[in-house]
């Protein structure tokens, strides 16, 4: 008779604190719950934005609030947090080949930037013009 | 004469006298250039012959020798007691398999797996004997080396928490090797391995947690083998909307 007795192990909820590397890789996932929320309040300012211009400014007003301030601040980190790890990432979905060399996951990464550092700037200038 | 010690703690598990796994500690001599695997060595042969391990070529090859030390998946043979002192280390089985006996795990789904992508060449409907050999450029080669220098050890299983939430999941040394051969020019198999990878337990398994790249003793990559895959699942995707067949 087989004396195999196969033990498995299951794995415990709190997983992902067992390495740093797992903890880092849930930070990032639990950025998307952060950034939904600050999506939610765009989408409550446009719509004051279309019931008349009073509307819209009180709900500006209720962005100075010190609570809002902050949680803009939380939702900032995140976001920065998730764009610098993702674009960390990037190159792994990304072979292009030139000339029979693979380029750089470097020249990938700093793409990556320079696209955002475009983006941002050119956001900029469409609110503030 | 060296008289400098180091602890080993070996997670223990007897199948026909144990009901669950259990800690066991050992003092070994502690000497600059010994590996993991040849303490465990010292220990079978001077302290508890009954100790099992697997083992085979010493030298980062045979993939025989994966345990997690201090909770990380390593090789045994690739890793120094100097890397460690004068700290306690820790030794258990490779996570998320199934335990055998001692550091022995079942590796079975794992095999299967791998079996499971067709990790052979199809040949083409128009190939032929009479055709002669496959050529192949460097570059041709290039495309797909890095994936074929996978050998089998299972770190990437134990570091992938999606495999062991849900062992449905393919995992990723079986969709590196996937990759490997989808990415071959002898080979025209990709719209069979399709199937496999646009599953839900095939690529579509994978969240990026990108630990599996971290752990993998040879640098294949299998997470960037997943991601180009994840991209050729989506253009066969797009593609199948406009032209259904
Ligand atoms: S991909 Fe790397 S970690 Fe995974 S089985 Fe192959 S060699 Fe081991
Ligand atoms: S003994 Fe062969 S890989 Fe370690």
């Amino acid at each position: 008779m087989s004396k195999r007795k196969p033990y498995i192990r299951k794995l415990e909820t709190n997983w992902w604190l067992k390495t740093g590397f797992y903890t880092r890789y849930m930070l990032r996932e639990g950025s998307c719950i952060f950034i939904t929320l600050y999506s939610l309040i765009l989408t409550w300012g446009i719509f004051n934005l279309s019931q008349g211009e009073s509307s819209f400014n009180m709900w500006l007003d209720t962005l100075q609030n010190p609570f809002f301030i902050i949680l803009h601040l939380i939702v900032l980190i995140f976001a920065l947090y998730h764009s610098i790890t993702w674009f960390a990432l990037a190159p792994k979905a990304i072979a292009l080949w030139v000339k029979g060399t693979r380029i750089e996951d470097s020249v990938i990464i700093a793409t990556h930037y320079a696209a955002f550092a475009i983006v941002t700037v050119l956001c900029l200038l469409i609110i503030t013009l | 004469m060296n008289k400098k010690t180091i602890v080993i703690d070996i997670l223990r598990y007897r199948p026909e006298m144990d009901e669950k796994p259990f800690t066991q500690s050992f003092e070994v001599p502690y000497i600059e250039d010994t590996s993991i695997l040849e303490a465990l060595q010292y220990i079978k042969d001077h302290l508890d012959s009954t100790i099992s391990f697997r083992w085979s070529c010493r030298m980062a090859i045979c993939g025989s020798c994966g345990l997690m030390i201090d909770n990380i998946p390593k090789l045994g043979c690739k890793a120094f007691l100097r890397d460690y002192y004068p700290n306690k280390i820790s030794l258990e089985p490779l996570a998320n398999f199934p335990i055998e006996r001692d550091l022995v795990v079942v590796m079975d789904d794992f095999m299967q797996k791998l079996e499971s992508v067709k990790p052979y060449l199809i040949p083409g409907d128009n190939a032929c004997m009479s055709s002669g050999e496959y050529q192949q450029t460097p570059l041709q080669m290039e495309k797909y080396k890095q994936f074929s220098m996978c050998i089998n050890c299972g770190l990437c299983y134990a570091a992938c928490p999606q495999y062991g939430l849900d062992n449905n999941f393919i995992g990723p040394a079986a969709l590196a090797l996937l990759a490997r051969y989808d990415r071959d020019s002898r080979d025209a198999g990709s719209a069979q391995r399709m199937k496999i990878l646009n599953q839900e337990e095939g690529v579509w398994g994978c969240t990026f947690v990108g630990y599996c790249s971290t752990v993998c003793p040879k640098k294949v990559d299998p997470a960037a083998a997943i991601q180009l895959l994840k991209v050729e699942s989506s253009k066969d995707y797009l593609i199948g909307l406009f032209k259904p067949d």
